[in-house]
Formats: structure tokens, sequence, C-alpha cells
């Protein structure tokens, strides 16, 4: 099933939740909704389910208008953070209460229980029919629930921080699960996460949305190499910046023009945002602008350099191979293998704030 | 904000109205109002109809009529008795409720879950099963009665009486507001006084006693409310001798089967009040100090 | 050797420790040792005899009976209330929610001679259904004060505040994602109630109805006002312990009042076995 978000708005007293959010979904795709939290991205998922009715714009499903449906009638799988599992049922009592109480058509108990147990096969919890959600584990728990997500036939496929409260070690594995149980089923499948990790692993396509806005939707190369919003390039993997004026399409760093290439932004203040591992060090002089390295730490398999740039002593970040012999005081022409110039934003990005990993 | 291909692509759309679907979570209209209804009608009915009857009643002749009422002595001297009673009883629940806190809250030790069902068990008595233990014991018949008549003693039909039967109703309440807060609060105030050289007794009383203030407070409105207004567990111990060893609530009783109504609903109206009083500082507290009363009071 | 109690800097604990067991065993322990004592030296034997002689057994049966029925009915409405009180906001709703708490706050005697007031047949409510009344006139007249009947109304009354007060924290802390759980699978809103709150809910709605049940059994004040107390009719058991008190006939009143404690005990045992089951195999936090 292929979706259509149009113009989408939701508002929290004055506090915008969606702002005119636009997005295609294609039939059959993977694809995360991925923000730090506050950007909207549960409640975007949360007005697809039917679980918000927003304020304005328009969900098509196909070419349904699904908007003015009520969550019963959409008939979309929802798993939730916490699971909701109801306690009082049994594993198969859960996975059939959709077919037993939902607006789909009346099965016989038997088919329903053939079901059901097809759908525990599929998620690996066979024989677990019998128990009580108290006594399983949390990774089984969320397999449960898929399960019972997925019993109804849904139309789409909706997940709400699906691994969000479980430890890393399961999460890992989920993952690499969920992936393989898409590839099986084939439903339209949207996830909600805040953890960049998880959404590029997992996803064919991933939405980036920042405070109500939708900042980039691309495969997760396009939305790491090709970032298209500050946001995205602060929010996605690790970066630092410079700040530059451009004239023309070219860049001048406190007074002295760069020696990078055209750069698309308009004429006026700008920065230049490059990924540490983008940095190569070279002699002084022979790079874009010089620095002088002012502290070294190791950090996994690399070293880590803090490089002062400028009479500001603007601090560049830059991945070293451990062997390189440099120290403390050092100075060096930077060269940049890959670099984006964005003009500069009314709010420059906080990068503490944006990459804090909070539940939404 | 720049976005991909298929977003620049896609047909732009006016502002449509706001969509108002109905809350998944939530019952229709129609069912929210019938049932808000019925529970204020239930409410109305069977707990406020009541209240007010109190003080219709009371006033049914007249303000004067009802301040009539008090001129009786033995009307005054049950008001005078119930406070005797309550001044004695209130009072050594309280110690005992901060020395069962202090003791169970503070510290690790066997049987503790079974000690508390014990200190909870006047609760899941009859009043008149209360009032009867002790005719049991003390009582013509009991087991220590020959020996009080021949030390020429009295206990049942007298103040003692009154008193034991009233701590017996009123027991719990002091301990279980105090309990779960004290061990909510832990140990590690008074260690941290303990440790800058405080002695027991000083801790208990600059550290412990303050952060449990309001609990107390709202433990002691509910016991002394409670042992003013007792009625089962008094009427089986008082032999109802007017003047003597009547408490309001037995007072109450006597005027109604008087047929005194007005003087009863009167006397009633005085406990009504009361329990009014206690009832608006309770929520006061409960809407003040939520927080510092207990877990279990709050909203 | 396992510790009696684990070693700890705080003192104090001898005298209050101490302290808290003599004072339990005075009030408490030693006066109801006294009813034990009593019952047991009458033997089983007496003691069935006594407990089956027919106004005693009457009068059991309409103190079971009623304090069943009417804690039956307070689960009911205290379920709406407490619905009402937690998932809705209107007009009135703190006092509405303060005044749950009139029974714990009325005198049991004040609130006795009230409900008889107005339900005696010259009362506010009582008169709608005396002879001459509408009601009269199509269905016959209905008496309420000085029959059962007035004693059901006396036992919900006191009985509500028990069913509201347990379940208004559990409904607050009910996770609202097992309501849109549902809604998602398609469960119409009914459907959500029936299937998945109400179960949910049901542990404490069970402690509600039994507390209500035990409160009703061993009531008295505001009972006899309005009951009629007409022996073998209208009689409950807390009434006949004081009659057979005041006939210093203790072993009748001690029969009764066992007959009372062991029947209550045995609900709220039954109800603490339940709930401790359902809290192992569901995994519920209260």
């Amino acid at each position: 099933m292929e979706l259509k978000i149009r113009n989408l708005r939701k508002d929290y007293g004055n506090f915008p939740a969606l702002n005119g959010v636009n997005l295609d979904i294609r039939s059959g795709e993977l694809i995360a909704l991925l923000g730090p939290s506050g950007s909207g991205k549960t409640t975007l998922l949360r007005a697809i389910a039917g679980l918000e009715s927003p304020d304005g714009g328009q969900i098509f499903f196909g070419d349904n208008d699904a908007s003015r449906q009520s969550v019963q009638h959409r008939h979309v799988g929802f798993v939730f953070q916490h699971y909701a599992l109801f306690r009082h049922m049994k594993v198969l009592d859960n996975i059939a209460f959709g077919m037993r109480h939902g607006q789909g058509p009346k099965q016989s108990e038997a088919v329903i229980r053939k079901r059901v147990l097809e759908l525990l096969d599929l998620v690996q919890l066979n024989g677990l029919e019998g128990r009580y959600p108290a006594q399983l584990s949390g990774g089984q728990r969320q397999r449960v629930a898929l399960a019972r997500a997925l019993a109804i036939e849904p139309k789409v496929l909706l997940l709400d921080e699906p691994f969000g409260a479980l430890d890393a070690q399961v999460r890992k594995g989920l993952r690499r699960w969920l992936r393989q149980i898409h590839e099986e089923t084939g439903h339209t499948t949207v996830f909600v996460t805040h953890d960049q990790e998880e959404a590029m692993e997992l996803s064919d396509r991933v939405a980036v949305l920042h405070k109500g806005d939708l900042q980039q939707v691309g495969t997760p190369d396009e939305i790491y190499d090709s970032p298209a919003t500050p946001f995205v390039y602060a929010f996605i993997g690790d970066s630092t910046s410079l700040p530059v004026t451009i004239t023309n399409g070219a860049a001048t760093f406190e007074g002295a023009p760069l020696s990078v290439g055209r750069v698309d932004p308009p004429d006026g203040p700008g920065r230049i945002h490059i990924r540490p591992q983008d940095v190569t060090l070279v002699a002084a002089g022979q790079g874009v602008v010089d620095g002088r390295i002012i502290g070294l730490r190791r950090s996994g398999p690399y070293r880590r350099a803090d490089i002062a740039v400028g009479q500001h002593a603007h601090r560049i970040e830059a991945l070293l191979p451990p062997e390189l012999d440099v120290s403390i005081g050092d100075q060096f022409g930077l060269a940049f293998k890959r670099y984006a110039a964005f003009a500069d934003d009314r709010e420059p990005p906080k990068l503490g704030l944006a990459r804090e990993k909070q539940a939404a | 904000m720049p976005a991909d291909a298929t977003l620049a692509a896609a047909p732009s759309l006016g502002t449509s109205a706001p969509i108002q679907l109905p809350s998944p979570i939530a019952e229709s209209r129609g069912a929210r109002i019938a049932l808000i209804a019925l529970a204020v009608a239930f409410l109305g009915f069977f707990l406020l109809l009541p209240l007010v009857a109190v003080f219709v009643e009371a006033f049914r002749k007249g303000v004067e009529a009802y301040f009539e009422s008090f001129d009786d002595p033995d009307t005054l001297s049950a008001i005078w008795l119930t406070v005797v009673v309550a001044a004695i009883a209130v009072p050594l629940n309280v110690v005992f409720g901060l020395a069962a806190s202090w003791a169970i809250a503070k510290f690790e030790f066997k049987g503790k879950s079974f000690l508390l069902s014990l200190i909870d068990l006047p609760f899941s008595v009859s009043p008149v099963v209360s009032g009867m233990c002790y005719v049991l014991l003390f009582g013509a018949q009991g087991v220590f009665g020959p020996w009080l008549a021949k030390h020429d003693l009295q206990i049942i039909f007298a103040l003692p009486g009154l008193v034991l039967a009233t701590i017996f109703v009123t027991f719990p309440f002091v301990a279980r507001e105090l309990i779960p807060l004290m061990q909510e609060q832990g140990t590690s105030e008074e260690e941290a006084a303990l440790s800058l050289g405080a002695g027991g007794f000083r801790t208990f009383w600059s550290v412990t006693l303050p952060n449990v203030r309001w609990a107390l407070l709202y433990g002691v409105l509910l016991c002394n409310a409670r042992a003013m207004g007792e009625f089962g567990a008094v009427s089986v111990v008082s032999g109802h001798l007017r003047g003597l060893t009547n408490t309001i609530p037995l007072q109450v009783e006597i005027l109604y089967n008087d047929y005194n109504f007005v003087a009863a609903f009167a006397v009633a109206s005085v406990l009504a009040g009361l329990g009014l009083v206690t009832l608006a500082i309770k929520s006061g507290l409960e809407w003040r100090y939520g927080d510092q009363i207990s877990s279990a009071h709050r909203h | 050797m396992p510790q009696f109690r684990t070693p700890s800097a705080i003192p104090g604990f001898g005298l209050t420790y101490g302290f808290v067991w003599l004072y339990l065993s005075i009030i408490i322990l030693i006066p109801l040792g006294a009813v034990v004592l009593w019952a047991s030296s009458l033997g089983p034997e007496r003691l069935y005899a006594i407990l089956t002689r027919s106004d005693t057994f009457a009068a059991l049966r309409l103190s079971f009976s009623l304090s069943l029925l009417a804690a039956a009915v307070n689960a009911v409405f205290g379920l709406i209330v407490a619905w009402v009180l937690t998932r809705y906001s209107f007009p009135g709703k703190r006092l509405l929610d303060a005044s749950v708490d009139l029974p714990f706050a009325l005198p049991t005697a004040v609130a006795g001679i009230a409900l008889t007031a107005i339900y005696a047949p010259n009362g506010w409510i009582g008169s709608l259904f005396a002879p001459g009344s509408l009601w009269a006139s199509v269905f016959g007249p209905l008496k309420i004060a000085y029959t059962p009947l007035g004693i059901f109304v006396a036992l919900v009354f006191i009985g509500l505040p028990f069913v509201v007060r347990t379940l208004q924290p559990v409904l607050i802390d009910l996770d609202k994602e097992l309501e849109e759980a549902s809604a998602t699978l398609g469960a119409r809103r009914p459907t959500t109630l029936f299937r998945v709150v109400f179960p949910t809910l049901f542990p404490a709605l069970l402690t509600g109805f039994a507390l209500a049940f035990a409160r009703a059994v061993g009531e008295y004040g505001s009972v006899i006002f309005i009951a009629g107390n007409i022996p073998g009719v209208s009689e409950i058991a807390p009434l006949l312990i004081i009659t057979r008190l005041e006939q210093f006939d203790y072993a009748g009143a001690t029969a009764i009042a066992t007959a009372m404690l062991a029947l209550s005990f045995a609900i709220l045992l039954l109800v603490n076995v339940t709930e401790a089951w359902s809290r192992k195999r569901l995994g519920h936090a209260r």
C-alpha cells in the first residue's frame, strides 16, 4: 500500500508538532522517521494511524483519503514502544484479538488459531501461545506485539520506537530480524526512532524531522553523504564547521579566500561543514586553511584531534590514523575530502541538543 | 525547507479544514454525558442528600429551637465526655503511630508484614465486636469481672471502657498514614544527622518529625474524627447512663429514640460539622501537600 | 544463621519495637484473644446449636446477603464514579471527588438518622414511594425505611468510598497505550472497555468489593435506625450481638461474632489469594 501525506499540520497549543508535512511512502518500503525528541516524528506516525487527529492536511492510503477514517477502520498495524500487550490474555488471545474483535470479516476459531500459529512461527515464538505476557522476556513481548499487529493483515505497519525499551544486545539482534520479516511479508512499514544508527542500518529510506518540519527524505547514503540542510548535517554523524562569507559562489574565511570549489548558497554569511573523517593533514600552506593542534585523544581505532583555525581559534575536529606522528602545538594545513556549504541558518543547529538521545 | 524530488513534484493543496476524529480512547459525547449524570445523581442521592437532611432537620423548628437543644445538661456532659475520651485516645494512638512507623520504616526485621497486618486488623473487625471484646474481659461475667467487682473497679459502663473501645477502633489511623511515607523517605537523612553527631532523640525530633508533619496532621485529623464520632463500639461498653457515660453519638441516639428529633439532629449537626471540617482540611492537605502525605493519596 | 534484624546505625529499635508489641497486645491481641477463648470454650456443637437457632440464623443470613448485594451495587456504581472522576473533566468535579469521602467523614449514627429521615414514609425520598404517591398508584406502595430495603440503602451508603478509592489510583496509572492498541486492532470502544479495560481493573475492583463487603457486614450505627429491627425480618447480626450482651448471654454474642469474623476473614483471604495469584500470573504492579 502506497501512502501520501499532504500538508499535514498538528498544533499543541502554540507549539507546532507538524508544520505542513508532505511525504510519499512507496509501497513495500521500510522507511524510518528520524529526529530528536519533540521533532514531531511520533505525532506523524500516530496521525497516520488515526490515533491523533490532525489540524489540517490529508493522508492517502493508495488513492483513498483516509483522513476522516477512524482508527478502527484504517487497518493499520501499530506496534507500541512499550508493547501494550493485554496482560490478562495469553499470547494466542493477544494475537487473535484483532481477528476476533476487529472490523474485518468474521473468521472461524479454527482459521484464527491456524493463523496465530503461522504468525508465531514467523516471529520465531513457536510453542509460546499458552504463555501470559508477564512470562515473556522483553524481546519476546516485542515479537508478540508485532505478530498481533500483523494478524489483521494491515495496509501499513507502523512501529513507534520499536526497540526503545530493550537493551543494546537485544536491539541489534531484533533489528536484523525485523528487516528479515519485512522482506518476507513485504508490508509497507514506517518506524519511528531517535537512533540514527538504527535508522540508517534498517531502512530503505530515512525521513529526517526537526521541529515539525520534514528536513530531508532519502536513502541512508543520500542522507549521510548529501545532507540537504545544516540540521541534517549536524544531526547525522559528527561534524564541525567554519563560518564563511559567500560572494558569487566563492567562500572567504576571515578575509582570505578558501580554496574550495564553487559553493551553492546565496551571497552572505554561510558555514562550511566538515566531518572529522574527511579532514586530512598536509603541510602548512598546502591545504584549504591552516590550523594548530590543541588537543589529542584516542577514540576507538582512530585518534581524534582538535584543531584551532584562524584568529578566533574555531575548532575543527579530525580523525587521524593513530600511527601518524603528531603532537599538540604542531601546525598543519587542512585538506577537506568532502564538505558542505550552507547559508547561515537563522537558528544555527545546536549540536548538543540535536544529538541528545532521549526517548521521544 | 528543501526536500527531495518526490516532494517537489507533489501537487500543492490548500489547507483543508481541521479534521475532528473522535478520540480513539474516549467514549462518545452522549455516553460521557450520561455517565457523568449517572455519577452525579448517584452521589447526590446517596451521599449528599443525607448531609443536607441533617441540617434541614436540625433547623426545622427555627434557629432558636436549634440552640435550645444545647441547653440540656445531659447533652453538655455528653460533649464534655466525648472531648475527654478523644483527648486520651488520640494522643495515645499518636505515640503508638510514631513508635510503630519508626520501628517498621527505619529497620529491617523478620515478620514485618505480619506486624503490619496486625496493625490493620481493627479495620476488619466490626465495631460492635471490638466493644464486645472488652465486655468479655471486664464485664460482670467477663474474665476479670469478679476480680474487678471485688476491688470495686469499673471499666465497662465507665470512662476506661469508652477510652479502650475508642482506642481500638482508631488504632491504625496514625500508623498507616506514617508508615508508607517514612518507608518511602528511607533512612539516609537520619544517618546523615547521626553521622554529624546528633543523638537518636534529637535526630527524630529535628529530622524525622518535620519530614512527616503533614502526614501526622492528616492521621491525627482522621483519628480524632473517628474517635469523636464512633458509635458501635462505645455503644456496647457505655451502658447508656444519661449524663454519665453517653458520648455525643450516643446522646443523638437517645434523643432520637425519645422522638426529640430537632435536638437529635441539632446535636448530630455538630458531629456533621466536625466531619465536614475534617474533610475540608483533609482535601486541602491532599491538594497542597499531596506529595508530603503519602503516595497513596496522590491524585 | 539468618538474623532477626538487619544491623543498622539508627537507634531506638528495641524501645519502639517493644512498645509496639506491648500496646498492640493490650489493646488488640488480648481482647480479641478473649473472643477466641470464649468461642473455643463453647465447642463446635454448642456453636452450631447457637448459630442455627432461627433468630440468629436469620440475622446472619440477612447481614451477609444484604452486604453482598450492597457491595455488588457499589462495585458497579463505584466503577462508574471512579471512571467519571479520573477520565472526564466537568465543573464541580473537585467537589464531587471530595464528597465521595462523606461516608468516612460523617459519624455512622449521624448518617443513620439522616438516612432514616430521608427514606421514612414521610421523608424526601420515602414519600415518593409511600401510599398515595404516583409510584404507589402504579406499582403499589413501597416501604424503604424499617425494612431490609432500608438496610440495603444504608450499606450502599457506607460502602461506596471503598470501591471508588481503591479504583482511582489504578485508573490513573492505567496505560492508555492498551486502549489505543485495541483501537488500532479494530475494536470498537465498548469492546475495548469490556475486553481490555475492565479485565485489567478486575483485581482492584475485587479488592474494593471485598472491603465494602467486610465493612457492611460489621456496620451498626448507620443501619440500626433505618432497619426497624424486627426480629427475623430486619434484625442485623451486630444488633443481635448487643442484644445478647445486654442479656448477659456472652456465649451467644461470642458465637455470632465468631461467625461474622470467620466469614469476613474467609472472604478477605479469598481476595488476597486471588490477588496474589493474578499478580503472579499477570504481572500486575498492584
